[in-house]
């Protein structure tokens, strides 16, 4: 990683997602969910969806968890991003999408902390539709406590 | 080596050649030497030197070289069974590091001793890699893993320890010497003493307490003892396992294979004397050597003088880092700890802290620690900690210290 120094990896925008989380809180009776854990921190982020009729829209998506400013602003930036989107969509969705939302070059160990809410949710998306994880899915499952 | 010695960190400083260089335009404030030592230039000359005169397989040839190699191998041993004051060399045996020394104890001892009714009791304070081969084998064997519990100040409170031992068959207590988290300093002898009275053997886990402290694992009592040459200036990749030879004589093997063999038949192979039985295949020759040249060095200097150092830094850093608004620090009293602090600050997650005072040049530890039961019961999922060694400076501490209110002041 090139010297991203302070201003740039906690830039403002980063710090304003960590500090008012977007769709931060529980769904009951979530449609889908799934929990994930980092196990290089132990930091954990719950994901709950809620589709619309057509059984395939994200009507609403929220999370909950607890996390370092990357972790919790990449996840709240997802919320933001992943709402009114078709599942199949989310669930492809390429990590390059939210990384160009974060904005900053990340070290590979902060980019686990940054992709730890979209694993979540695709896990939380597949397991609702029923389809197979994806190979680099697979490992996280086993992790996945819920 | 004289009594009472001070050590001078600043000129041993010199012997690292790691501190040479900066990082992000500042000087390096190594602080993790928990997790791992840096490595004095006496040792790395040591395995170099061994590589470029002495190096070939040991045990096996009958030329020269691999006599000198072989030589070159047995006295590190030595000087390893000095260093713990075992009462035989062939108690000592080579290994990775301490965690697979403790999964030799688990497989080799547990897996043959265990059985439903009996209880293992490890602490809260374990690494994992005193907690999960327990909690493997035992439950592969049908053994219960009982828990040693943390009182207020993160010291283990031996007050239950009776009431662990009720309903079954207590047959292995298995702690560290020094916390690899807290830097807490355990009541072994007590624990020792306690397990024996129960007929269960001790298994001590000492990776962080061999680096900064004397240790005799005869005055320790313990049965088995653990540690990693890594944390104590050593290469990594060489640890060492001592037990008991009237224990170690009749369990069966860890690993099997080249060299741990006396005979081998199509029906039937039978195991090599000690130390070679647990020591199959080539052996991390140059790291042991290496791990013998660290501990030339460190006795040089004097675990006393070691032990005395870091106190006098744990104390000063927690006087220092008390001062940090919104700090919760985390372990005993300066005197009953070694070189390692543990602490949060509000609200701002340790990824964050070290992140950010990477960027000031200073490098400590974030996260479980590989001591999730600790972290559970702390009720946090990750903490920061700083850790000492002989080389570290108090400067360094100011330098964690001002770091520590730059994090605050991002988040503010």
């Amino acid at each position: 990683m090139s010297d991203p120094g302070l201003e740039s990896l906690y830039r403002e925008v980063i710090l304003d997602h960590y500090k008012n989380p977007r769709g931060h809180g529980v769904i009951e009776d979530a449609d889908a969910e799934a929990e994930g854990q980092n196990p290089l921190c132990g930091d954990e982020v719950s994901i709950y969806v809620e589709f619309g009729e057509d059984g395939e829209t994200i009507d609403d998506v929220k999370f909950s968890g607890r996390g370092c400013a990357i972790s919790q602003a990449a996840t709240s930036m997802l919320m933001e991003m992943t709402k009114g989107r078709t599942a199949d969509e989310v669930a492809a969705l390429d990590k390059d999408e939210l990384l160009a939302e974060i904005g900053v070059p990340l070290s590979p160990i902060r980019l686990k902390c940054a992709m730890l809410g979209l694993t979540t949710l695709k896990v939380a998306l597949h397991k609702a539709k029923g389809t197979p994880l994806p190979a680099g899915l697979a490992g996280f499952d086993e992790l996945d406590l819920s | 080596m004289t009594a009472g010695k001070k050590l001078d960190a600043r000129a041993l400083r010199a012997d690292f050649p790691i501190f040479e260089q900066e990082f992000h335009g500042k000087p390096l404030a190594f602080l993790d030497s928990a997790a791992s030592s840096q490595k004095p230039r006496q040792m790395l000359e040591a395995m170099n030197h061994f590589y470029e005169t002495s190096y070939a397989n040991v045990h096996r040839g009958v030329y020269e070289l691999a006599e000198r190699a072989t030589e070159a191998l047995e006295h590190a041993r030595e000087r390893m069974r000095g260093f713990v004051n075992a009462p035989h060399a062939h108690e000592v045996i080579f290994v990775r590091n301490a965690t697979e020394a403790l999964n030799l104890v688990a497989y080799a001892w547990g897996l043959w001793n265990l059985g439903p009714g009996d209880i293992v009791v490890v602490s809260e304070l374990e690494h994992h890699s005193n907690f999960v081969p327990w909690q493997f084998i035992g439950g592969k064997r049908g053994a219960e893993l009982r828990l040693l519990p943390l009182d207020d100040q993160g010291e283990l409170d031996l007050s239950g320890l009776d009431e662990l031992a009720r309903g079954g068959n207590v047959k292995v207590v298995a702690t560290n010497l020094v916390s690899n988290s807290l830097g807490t300093i355990n009541p072994v002898d007590r624990l020792v003493a306690w397990a024996h009275d129960q007929g269960a053997i001790f298994v001590c886990d000492a990776a962080q307490a061999a680096p900064h402290m004397k240790l005799d694992v005869q005055s320790l009592g313990a049965d088995f003892v653990a540690v990693s040459g890594h944390k104590m200036c050593g290469p990594s990749g060489a640890g060492a396992l001592w037990g008991r030879t009237e224990l170690l004589r009749p369990m069966e093997p860890f690993l099997t294979g080249g060299h741990m063999i006396n005979s081998v038949r199509v029906d039937k192979t039978t195991w090599g004397e000690l130390p070679h039985k647990f020591e199959a295949g080539t052996a991390p020759m140059a790291e042991a050597v290496g791990l013998g040249a660290a501990i030339d060095y460190l006795e040089a200097i004097g675990l006393d003088a070691i032990e005395a150092h870091e106190h006098e830094l744990a104390a000063y850093a927690l006087g220092r880092l008390e001062e940090v608004p919104g700090i919760t620090l985390y372990g005993p009293p300066a005197e009953r700890r070694a070189g390692i602090v543990s602490f949060n600050l509000d609200g701002i997650h340790p990824h964050d802290v070290a992140q950010i005072l990477d960027l000031q040049g200073v490098a400590i530890r974030a996260g479980h620690h590989c001591c999730q039961p600790l972290m559970h019961k702390l009720g946090v999922a990750a903490t920061n900690r700083a850790s000492f060694y002989l080389y570290t400076l108090p400067e360094e501490i100011d330098q964690l210290v001002d770091g520590l209110y730059a994090v605050r002041k991002v988040f503010a």
